[in-house]
């Protein structure tokens, strides 16, 4: 049984330590090639992800265009960021002062056990058997309604999605907005099925729903008098903490109970109050496609006379200290939540969040989660994109997500088999002689793994998910060999790729590589390169001329 | 060892590479850099479903009376200031959540309001009063004085008190849960009403 490096480190005190294995919901039941193939099934699925992410990438792109100093915005907020990250310590003492001298409580959670077990230590100690909750990602994170359970409380999520996705018995799917896989008539049925004293009648226009949602959760915020929640930010220099919403059921939260308890990452602090002139500008943009979101309550400590009298504050690392301790791959802490990465995310808008296992979904999700609990245990996720870079320019504090999937993907292991053959590829291409040989071979595979089929085992695995280009019937070695009766070309007239062939220079080796078909004869004729780019970009660095004389026109043959 | 010095251990341990990390900068529109435009706070008001009055300070229990109705009743701070008080208006004065549900409309002074975003921010002042009684009435009544409204983000937030309890509300209560649709109406007050002093 092998352990993540991180964990097994953990028993020295002190040092980094990844998220527990066994409580919390950041590790999937399955790799995400496997999820992903499922939800590709889901028609529904696909129609409603494509419907609300366009949507939803629409809004965000229209309200953005309207600040002139957005990307001024953007380069503010990443700088924080890294000034956070950088004095983490510090700014965490101080938030704990400020906080404690305006009458909070402070506690520290080191993992999800350890959060769970004060979150409902202190819901036991005011008696209440039921809590209201506010969304978030921290408690969905370390998994508590499943330790309040456990201990005999009812958590109630207040969040419209959220009560979608708690009375569907089903699991969250997007950062934002928890129940996006749902359309309007699949949470009227839901509401008609698990939503007590529901009026039969219930339509599925949008606003009837809120309605319903409005009537059903009233009687239970005015009677409960614990709430958990989490945090959108807390400023270190004031002790404020403040929660970003939209339908009032956070400000219900925040404000009406004896009792609040909000569970925040550590990763959430901010310096100071100035700070959030930034990301108040940021995330509702990026987020909801709003100016703002309508509601943002902040509070500092507790206010006699007015709010919870009874302030808990639960900071949490779960495996954040652990992703501060790579240095090439702590930036994912700067996340906001805002989930504008997912919305822009052809990966994510196609195969849904369920497909990654984590309550972090899409391309920070795929970044965020293995950091969490040590690649090891998410160790498909890094994978679960084609670095297009969409979720770059999206996100609002400027994280380089694709970089750190990259980062990611040479920390995740790899299978004995793809080392060895990465490691004979490695060899191969260091010699010349062998490099040509190994070409003339490739062709079989040309052979073997005609379109539609792929390779057979036990190279099918790589097959089974992309086309295998088609290999051109003549390398640019074989060319080059075979170019004797051509004329020297002149240096200021290089043979470039496509020139004649009609190849696209801005196209991939694949389709240069098809291009091929239009046939020895063309090539022939010294005017055209049918070789793909990536070989020519290969063999124009080495010395054509030292393998020229020991390459016959070996190849053609192999047409069949 | 208490996990208050684990965690900060941890931290300790993770940052020993020591990163130096310059001022971040701030090359955006700072606070003051933009006069606030009232023609652009109600636009962006109306946008997210308010209504706007432009009123009088005389106007302002008259058009609440007219806005809720006769025998409405409407819930107010104690600090409200006595012109703007509807007749027959009552105070909170630590009144229960159920009496303050009870109310029709909830009439309200305010602390910034941003035009760029149309967002009023409550502060807790006695003119705008405790946090559930702008909550609970399914009307919230706001007057704004045209001094109190900032251009952006960053005016509001240099002219704020951190340590206050703070409301910002832009437009009434609304959710973008179904379908990423926003739709007006959940927890909160589903009606927003600003009326704006021209006097």
């Amino acid at each position: 049984m092998s352990e993540p490096a991180s964990a097994s480190s953990s028993t020295f005190l002190g040092m980094p330590a990844t998220a527990p294995r066994g409580v919390g919901h950041l590790r999937g039941d399955r790799p995400f090639p496997q999820a992903a193939r499922d939800a590709l099934q889901n028609s529904q699925l696909r129609r409603n992800l494509r419907h609300a992410t366009t949507t939803i990438r629409g809004k965000s792109g229209r309200v953005i265009a309207e600040l002139p100093d957005w990307q001024a915005l953007r380069d503010a907020g990443s700088a924080i960021k890294t000034d956070v990250m950088s004095r983490l310590p510090e700014l965490l003492v101080e938030l704990e002062e400020r906080v404690v001298a305006a009458g909070g409580v402070v506690h520290w959670a080191a993992d999800a056990h350890e959060a769970n077990r004060i979150v409902t230590g202190l819901v036991q100690a005011t008696g209440s058997e039921r809590v209201i909750k506010v969304k978030s990602m921290a408690t969905q994170e370390i998994g508590l309604n499943e330790a309040f359970e456990a201990a005999g409380i009812t958590p109630v999520e207040t969040d419209l999605a959220e009560l979608i996705v708690q009375l569907g018995d089903d699991k969250p799917s997007h950062i934002l907005v928890p129940a996006i896989h749902r359309n309007r008539s699949e949470i009227r049925e839901i509401f008609l099925r698990a939503m007590p004293g529901v009026d039969p009648a219930l339509t599925d226009d949008p606003p009837v729903l809120a309605a319903a949602a409005r009537r059903y959760l009233r009687e239970t915020f005015l009677s409960t008098r614990v709430a958990v929640s989490g945090a959108n930010f807390a400023i270190a220099e004031t002790g404020t903490l403040g929660v970003v919403e939209s339908e009032g059921n956070g400000r219900m939260c925040l404000t009406l109970p004896d009792t609040l308890i909000t569970v925040m990452g550590i990763e959430k602090v901010l310096p100071s109050w100035r700070d959030l002139e930034v990301f108040l500008q940021l995330l509702p943009r990026a987020s909801t496609g709003e100016r703002m979101n309508p509601y943002t309550t902040m509070w500092t400590g507790v206010t006699p006379g007015d709010g919870p009298q009874n302030f808990h504050l639960v900071l949490l690392d779960n495996g954040r200290s652990a992703v501060l301790a790579d240095t090439a791959g702590r930036s994912a802490l700067h996340c906001i939540r805002c989930s504008a990465c997912l919305n822009v995310c052809p990966v994510y808008e196609r195969t849904g969040g369920h497909s990654y296992g984590s309550v972090y979904p899409g391309p920070i999700g795929a970044v965020l989660s293995p950091q969490l609990t040590g690649v090891a245990d998410n160790a498909s996720l890094p994978f679960a994109s084609s670095l297009c870079g969409a979720c770059f320019d999206a996100c609002p504090v400027k994280i380089d997500i694709p970089s750190l999937l990259v980062h990611l993907r040479n920390k995740a292991p790899h299978a004995a088999a793809e080392k060895a053959a990465m490691a004979a590829a490695a060899r191969i291409m260091d010699r010349p002689r062998w490099y040509a040989s190994a070409q003339r071979a490739a062709k079989m595979a040309r052979i073997a793994g005609r379109r539609g089929r792929g390779l057979p085992p036990p190279l099918s695995g790589w097959t089974a998910g992309r086309d295998l280009p088609e290999f051109p019937e003549q390398t640019f070695r074989d060319w080059w060999s075979g170019r004797t009766d051509t004329p020297a070309r002149p240096a200021a007239d290089p043979p470039s790729p496509g020139f004649s062939s009609g190849v696209s220079g801005s196209d991939g080796g694949s389709s240069a590589g098809r291009d091929a078909s239009a046939g020895p004869g063309s090539s022939a004729g010294g005017e055209s390169l049918a070789a793909p780019e990536s070989s020519v970009g290969r063999e124009s660095s080495a010395s054509p001329d030292a393998s020229a004389g020991r390459e016959s026109s070996a190849g053609w043959e192999d047409e069949r | 060892m208490s996990s208050r010095e684990l965690i900060l251990g941890r931290v300790r341990a993770a940052l020993r590479d020591a990163p130096v990390v310059p001022e971040p900068p701030r090359d955006y529109r700072p606070a003051g850099a933009n006069w606030a435009d009232l023609d652009v706070l109600v636009d962006r008001l109306v946008d997210y479903k308010a209504e706007v009055y432009r009123v009088t300070s005389a106007e302002v229990a008259a058009t609440v009376a007219g806005l809720v109705g006769e025998g409405g009743a409407v819930l107010v701070p104690p600090g409200l200031p006595h012109l703007w008080r509807p007749e027959g208006a009552f105070a909170d004065d630590g009144l229960p959540p159920d009496r303050i549900a009870g109310a029709d409309a909830v009439l309200t002074a305010a602390a910034v309001a941003v035009a760029e975003t149309g967002t009023i921010v409550l502060d807790a002042s006695p003119d705008q009063g405790r946090r559930i009684i702008t909550l609970l009435p399914d009307v919230h009544v706001c007057v704004l004085r045209p001094a109190q409204v900032v251009a952006s983000v960053p005016d509001a937030i240099a002219r704020l008190d951190a340590t206050r309890p703070l409301t910002w509300i832009s437009g009434p209560s609304a959710t973008s849960d179904i379908e990423l649709n926003r739709v007006e109406g959940v927890h909160g007050p589903r009606h927003l009403h600003v009326l704006l002093l021209t006097d």
